[in-house]
């Protein structure tokens, strides 16, 4: 028995040594192109990452030099008695439930029109639907600042009032709620156009034998739109929910660009407190304790998707 | 196939029309206001949609107000952080699709944890790092972010098409005696055009538009790019929006041309321009 055991602790032992000459052959090989990447990866998010989470312990100062006491929870607590944090989470939370519904039914719905036979032009619709995207988000809120703007030269206000909607100006941009609606329009009028693409890619994806046989079966539009498109657009939508789940609690410039929070931080969200936090007040403890938080959330949101992500970014 | 009645065909097309027209409105409405000279309150929307066309805002914005200086320093740091990002991306996509090495499953998830966490998160420390190297205020600082911070987005969007290159392409290379470098530059380099044109618009567009990560990094005004000089320059003239238009339309042409020129030729990505990647 002991000799056997000793032969294959010894065989053991070879293997090893064995594999790891192999294992840093291969690393001699693949070191000059994995490098650069990994030293980039490394030094501006891995370490970034960490050191957030780090920061988010320490009372932070961003002067060399200084001490950077650690502060246990205190940063955590400190957002709960915040009521700037309560209005960042709640309307973080909101933006995401109203804005994905709806960015979803648009871009399905109209990607589908686009997708029906007859129509014409696809690639110029796709096109002028996807303008927004291509738009960089600082003009986007210029412009819905402007078409949203308070008074009656507003062309909001100005098409409203003669349409009879309303009979007084809106001073959109200044109270609460409506401040809101305009930022969730803005978010869906940039975004709408990504979930079409998306969506008319996987259509055109469907082979055409498969509509054919559908109207054989003597299917009409509804049960075509039922059997054979539903059951094919399954995974992209599962895709499509995640990302704009992801994009919609990533709201940030939507907010900082058109009212940065404002009236009286009513419509500040999460990612734009936490910049301004760090770069307007110099809390740098304090914003990577939000950020910490809110990545979690995000972590903890997306988990049973992740596995698939990998996968899943190229439709 | 369906056949869809006349009646209905009309329905369809006034609403895509109509969905089209949510989106395009805006933006004539936002060209006919450049129009407008010097304005100093809100114009009305009668007078906006009577205006002459002329180019004199563009004019004013593009020199005296040194928007060619911002537009230059965007070309600039977009053109090279597109170039060596790219670059990186595909070396890096390169050696985890070509090789096989010990950890290599633990890298690849690592990379894969680090895009579900906003950036944001990062920024602040991000700074810190340009800090203590001393690059605050340079270009090379913004460079360093915008490339390093990148490699991670572009290494996932090119493996997907570098895994799709046959190896028996490789024999021929391997023959001649070349190496993996040769492979690299010979192969996958060009079988993959579509894709890295593709990326090099996003990442182009992305760069071109990024503002938070500039505006902690650069404090010069001459430095300054676009994004930044336009929300600068909003702040100076609130109400000239003539102005603010035209230097908006200046923004937003060139990534509108690249996109409207290249757009038949886009392969499909999971690129999720709704939410923000630095």
């Amino acid at each position: 028995m002991p000799q056997t055991q000793q032969r294959y602790t010894s065989q053991h032992q070879l293997a090893f040594s064995e594999r790891v000459k192999t294992g840093l052959k291969q690393w001699v090989e693949v070191f000059p192109f994995l490098i650069l990447g990994l030293i980039g990866t490394g030094v501006f998010v891995i370490y970034p990452l960490m050191k957030g989470i780090v920061m988010s312990f320490q009372d932070y100062s961003v002067i060399p030099g200084a001490e950077n006491p650690f502060v246990g929870l205190a940063n955590y607590k400190k957002a709960f008695s915040d009521p700037a944090f309560g209005y960042a989470v709640r309307n973080t939370i909101l933006n995401t439930v109203v804005t994905v519904p709806i960015n979803w039914f648009l871009g399905l719905f109209f990607a589908v029109l686009i997708n029906l036979q007859f129509v014409k032009f696809k690639i110029t619709f796709r096109t002028v639907y996807y303008l927004p995207i291509v738009t960089s988000w600082i003009v986007v809120a210029f412009l819905f600042k402007y078409l949203f703007a308070g008074g009656e030269g507003g062309v909001v206000n100005y098409g409203l009032m003669n349409l009879g909607i309303i009979d007084r100006p809106i001073g959109w941009l200044q109270n609460q709620w409506t401040a809101m609606v305009v930022i969730w329009l803005f978010h869906i009028w940039k975004t709408v156009g990504w979930v079409l693409v998306v969506y008319l890619a996987a259509l055109q994806g469907i082979p055409r034998h498969l509509y054919e046989a559908a109207a054989i079966d003597g299917a009409n539009g509804i049960q075509q739109f039922r059997n054979v498109i539903i059951p094919t657009i399954k995974p992209v939508t599962l895709f499509v929910v995640i990302q704009l789940i992801m994009g919609a609690f990533n709201i940030f410039p939507q907010v900082y660009f058109l009212t940065n929070g404002g009236p009286m931080g009513q419509t500040e969200v999460l990612q734009s407190m936490i910049y301004k936090e760090a770069f307007n007040n110099f809390n740098f403890g304090y914003s990577s304790a939000l950020s910490v938080m809110m990545g979690l959330t995000i972590f903890i949101v997306t988990w049973s998707q992740q596995k698939q992500f990998g996968k899943q970014r190229f439709l | 196939m369906v056949k869809t009645s006349l009646h209905w065909q009309i329905i369809i097309y006034a609403t895509i029309i109509l969905g089209a027209a949510v989106f395009i409105l805006p933006f004539i409405y936002m060209i006919l206001t450049t129009f407008i000279s010097s304005s100093y309150s809100l114009p009305r929307p009668a007078e906006v949609l009577s205006v002459v066309p002329n180019l004199d805002n563009y004019i004013a914005v593009w020199t005296k107000e040194k928007f060619s200086r911002y537009f230059m320093n965007s070309l600039l740091v977009a053109g090279v952080a597109l170039v060596f990002g790219l670059f990186l991306g595909a070396l890096t996509a390169y050696s985890f699709v070509r090789f096989e090495f010990p950890g290599k499953e633990f890298l690849f998830r690592t990379f894969l944890f680090t895009m579900m966490i906003p950036l944001v998160l990062a920024i602040v420390p991000q700074f810190t790092v340009i800090n203590s190297l001393g690059l605050v205020n340079t270009y090379l600082g913004l460079w360093l972010i915008y490339v390093g911070g990148g490699v991670v987005g572009s290494t996932f969007f090119l493996r997907g098409f570098f895994q799709s290159i046959p190896k028996s392409l490789e024999e021929s290379v391997l023959i001649d005696g070349g190496g993996n470098w040769r492979i690299f530059w010979n192969i996958y380099l060009p079988l993959s055009r579509p894709a890295l044109g593709t990326l090099a618009i996003f990442s182009f567009a992305g760069t071109w538009d990024e503002y938070f990560v500039a505006l902690a990094i650069i404090k010069d005004e001459a430095l300054r790019t676009l994004p930044i000089a336009l929300m600068m320059f909003q702040g100076k003239y609130a109400s000239n929006w003539g102005w603010i238009f035209a230097a908006s339309i200046i923004v937003i042409l060139p990534v509108m041309i690249i996109y409207i020129i290249f757009q038949k030729k886009f392969v499909q990505g999971g690129i999720n321009e709704g939410s923000v990647k630095g």
